[in-house]
């Protein structure tokens, strides 16, 4: 072990320092090693008189350790990180209810929207409908008076007519009377005028 | 002996005890394996202790080493890996503090003597062979032979297959020891570079601004390689926990 320090120490002190430097340090460590009575020139981590001490004492810590965290630690920061985990997942879950919720609301909305419309639009038929019903009562007794009227007026235009014909018949006769004695000189009788004046 | 690099890997006896002939004094060593349990049991137990539903700052800490290490091993071995969670976890978090509070001036680092790391990976090979025969019996043994190899190259394939699974535990615990070792030398080092170049006069003062830059870098290294350690350490100690409960998925 001894030797094999000392191979190290001057390889080492070689490449990093130079000369002096690495007689220095192999000066250093020969002081060290015959001022530390313990453990004579060895390099500390190959000196095996230390190793019952270390293993001992690693044993003791670690097993400690061990334990602390099996029992303690970790029980104590895996229930913190199931609480969160609890309360996230009950967070979403009271989440999804209220959105489930509001989906429901919505949908009786929309369902109360499209009755309200469809009772809207029976209204506005209804509406409408009697509307046309009245307009249509109202223009058959226009139509009703008109066509009377029309009747009325056809009636008086045909006596008129009448009249007027029979008028025509007289004026032709007294005309042909006033003709014919101009003429003639004589006299005609009513039955021979009206009898030519007719055409028969 | 200020300026000895090693000096800091000395193990002092602070309250000698003899058992029998064998010396098992509570040394600086020891002091700061109390050290490493206390503050990290310390600091968990008391983050926690208000379990509040929204974290402190300090809580978050505990709680994100807690999912950082469960989920690692839940990737590594699966759920029913997760009954070694407070091993894993331990390991992760006893390395961690150790090798912080190593970086701290006259501080000892435990994990920089190969017997403590080489305890730690012998406790996970030890720990892996007994639930991998506990668990499997003799099907463990499938663990060294892969699927899918043709037979002429089995024989060679297993062997190298054993000898990968003994080396595991000496390249488990070196790989701790060596880097904690190896930084805290090259720190040493460097730091002691600024000292003797500045005893050179004005030149050296000037000269040793490179070594402080150096140290000051080194340092930033040194706290990811105290991390990166500890997360290797543990992680390795997933894929050997998972191969003792799945030796026949590979």
């Amino acid at each position: 072990m001894s030797v094999m320090f000392k191979i190290s120490g001057v390889a080492f002190a070689a490449e990093s320092a130079g000369e002096t430097e690495g007689d220095a340090h192999t000066e250093t460590a020969g002081a060290h090693g015959s001022g530390d009575d313990a453990h004579g020139g060895t390099f500390p981590p190959f000196d095996p008189s230390t190793y019952a001490s270390q293993l001992v004492w690693l044993a003791i810590t670690f097993g400690i350790f061990y334990l602390l965290m099996k029992r303690v630690a970790l029980p104590q920061i895996a229930g913190i990180l199931e609480m969160r985990r609890d309360r996230i997942s009950q967070d979403l879950d009271e989440a999804q209810r209220l959105s489930d919720e509001s989906d429901a609301a919505h949908a009786a909305y929309e369902h109360e929207l499209a009755e309200a419309r469809k009772r809207a639009h029976a209204i506005a038929q209804e509406a409408r409908d009697e509307a046309k019903a009245e307009t249509d009562a109202e223009r058959e007794k226009v139509e009703a008076e008109l066509n009377e009227k029309m009747a009325a007026a056809e009636a008086q235009i045909t006596k008129i007519k009448q009249d007027a014909l029979s008028g025509i018949d007289e004026i032709a006769s007294d005309t042909a009377e006033a003709i014919v004695k101009e003429l003639i000189g004589g006299t005609v009788t009513k039955a021979e005028l009206a009898k030519a004046v007719s055409g028969k | 002996m200020a300026n000895d690099p090693i000096h800091q890997f000395q193990i002092n006896k602070l309250v000698p005890l003899d058992f029998n002939g064998v010396d098992l004094s509570f040394t600086n060593s020891s002091l700061f394996m109390v050290a490493t349990v206390v503050v990290t049991s310390g600091f968990l137990i008391w983050s926690t202790s208000g379990r509040g539903l929204v974290p402190s700052r300090m809580q978050s800490i505990a709680e994100i080493s807690y999912e950082f290490i469960a989920s690692m091993l839940r990737d590594a071995a699966g759920v029913s890996g997760m009954k070694f969670f407070p091993f894993v976890f331990s390991l992760f978090m006893f390395i961690l503090v150790a090798n912080l509070l190593g970086m701290f001036p006259y501080f000892f680092t435990t994990t920089s003597h190969l017997i403590v790391t080489a305890a730690l990976a012998l406790l996970v090979f030890g720990t892996v062979l007994f639930v991998g025969f506990m668990n499997n019996g003799l099907n463990f043994l499938k663990l060294f032979v892969p699927s899918g190899v043709p037979g002429i190259l089995m024989p060679l394939v297993v062997a190298i297959e054993v000898i990968s699974f003994i080396a595991r535990p000496i390249s488990h615990s070196v790989r701790l020891f060596a880097n904690m070792l190896a930084g805290h030398i090259t720190l040493k080092v460097f730091a002691g570079f600024i000292v003797s170049l500045s005893s050179f006069g004005a030149l050296g003062v000037v000269g040793s601004i490179l070594p402080l830059v150096m140290t000051v870098a080194i340092t930033a290294l040194e706290f990811l390689v105290a991390f990166l350690q500890a997360y290797v350490f543990a992680m390795l100690t997933c894929m050997y926990i998972n191969d003792a409960l799945h030796p026949t998925e590979h």
